[in-house]
């Protein structure tokens, strides 16, 4: 059997991984796989912990998690498509209009 | 080693190799291919949790469902030309690494103390949950209020991203 700190420790890297995505990378749809990958390093833990304590609402949480994923890349690739298309860019450094 | 054990540490390596990958891809395909990679390990990171419904659920809404979008936008969008690619890194890098890092160790050190390490075997009934039989009946049962309000949400999310993506006049 896998001791659940196995799990725990590589959900930690892979939610690591995603916040140097997100902080690193310019592009903005690399920005937006990084928060995937962050959302899904939180579903490994809350599915972890489901399986480890035998109950179910970690899992169910996992499913609201799915929900409100799908949610944002629908909505935040509609504004990558409409900033790409008055901008001609998806570099987020050039993307200030909402900086002063 | 067992096979169990075996399964576990190819599945978690595969998905750090391919999460680290992600990050380095200069192309935003390339970058998405490896996201599904890691995707696929999850699904069977859920599996030898005994969590199968959720593990079918996230290959077909993740891998499916979410990345096709991606690859889409990135179609859409033409994004193979070099000349947008280029990022420009300097020292916000090496800020961006060190914060990563920094938080990387405090969740280390964080589960050094936790609770967790008295957890060594899965629940006895962690096979039953995870089917689809007893999350349904948890699902419209406990959870019916947060499932109907889901419903909300995915309606918002459809008509933002018809507004938002629709072709508008410029100038």
């Amino acid at each position: 059997m896998i001791p659940l700190n196995y799990y725990l420790l590589l959900s930690a890297f892979m939610f690591c991984c995603g916040v140097l995505g997100v902080v690193v990378r310019r592009n903005a749809i690399v920005v937006f796989m990084s928060i995937e990958l962050m959302l899904n390093a939180v579903n490994l833990t809350l599915v972890a912990y489901s399986a480890f304590l035998g109950d179910v609402t970690g899992q169910m949480l996992v499913f609201f998690v799915m929900v409100v994923a799908a949610a944002e890349a629908a909505v935040g690739l509609a504004i990558i498509i409409s900033l790409f298309r008055n901008k001609q860019t998806v570099n987020v450094d050039e993307l200030n209009i909402l900086k002063w | 080693m067992t096979f169990e054990q075996s399964v576990f540490y190819v599945l978690a390596a595969v998905s750090i190799f391919s999460a680290v990958m992600m990050l380095l891809q200069r192309s935003p395909v390339n970058s998405a291919l490896y996201l599904i990679l890691n995707f696929f390990c999850l699904g069977g990171l859920y599996l030898t949790l005994n969590a199968q419904f959720i593990a079918v659920v996230h290959i077909s809404v993740y891998a499916g469902a979410i990345m096709v979008l991606f690859v889409f936008v990135i179609m859409l969008l033409n994004l193979g030309d070099e000349k947008r690619l280029r990022e420009h890194l300097g020292i916000r890098m090496y800020f961006g690494i060190a914060f990563s890092v920094a938080l990387l160790a405090e969740l280390l050190y964080i589960l050094g103390f936790s609770s967790a390490n008295a957890y060594v075997q899965q629940s006895p009934s962690a096979a039953e949950i995870g089917t689809v039989e007893y999350l349904g009946k948890v699902l419209f049962t406990k959870f019916l209020f947060p499932f109907e309000i889901t419903s909300f949400l995915l309606l918002a999310a459809i008509i933002g991203a018809v507004i938002l993506a629709k072709k508008k006049v410029v100038q």
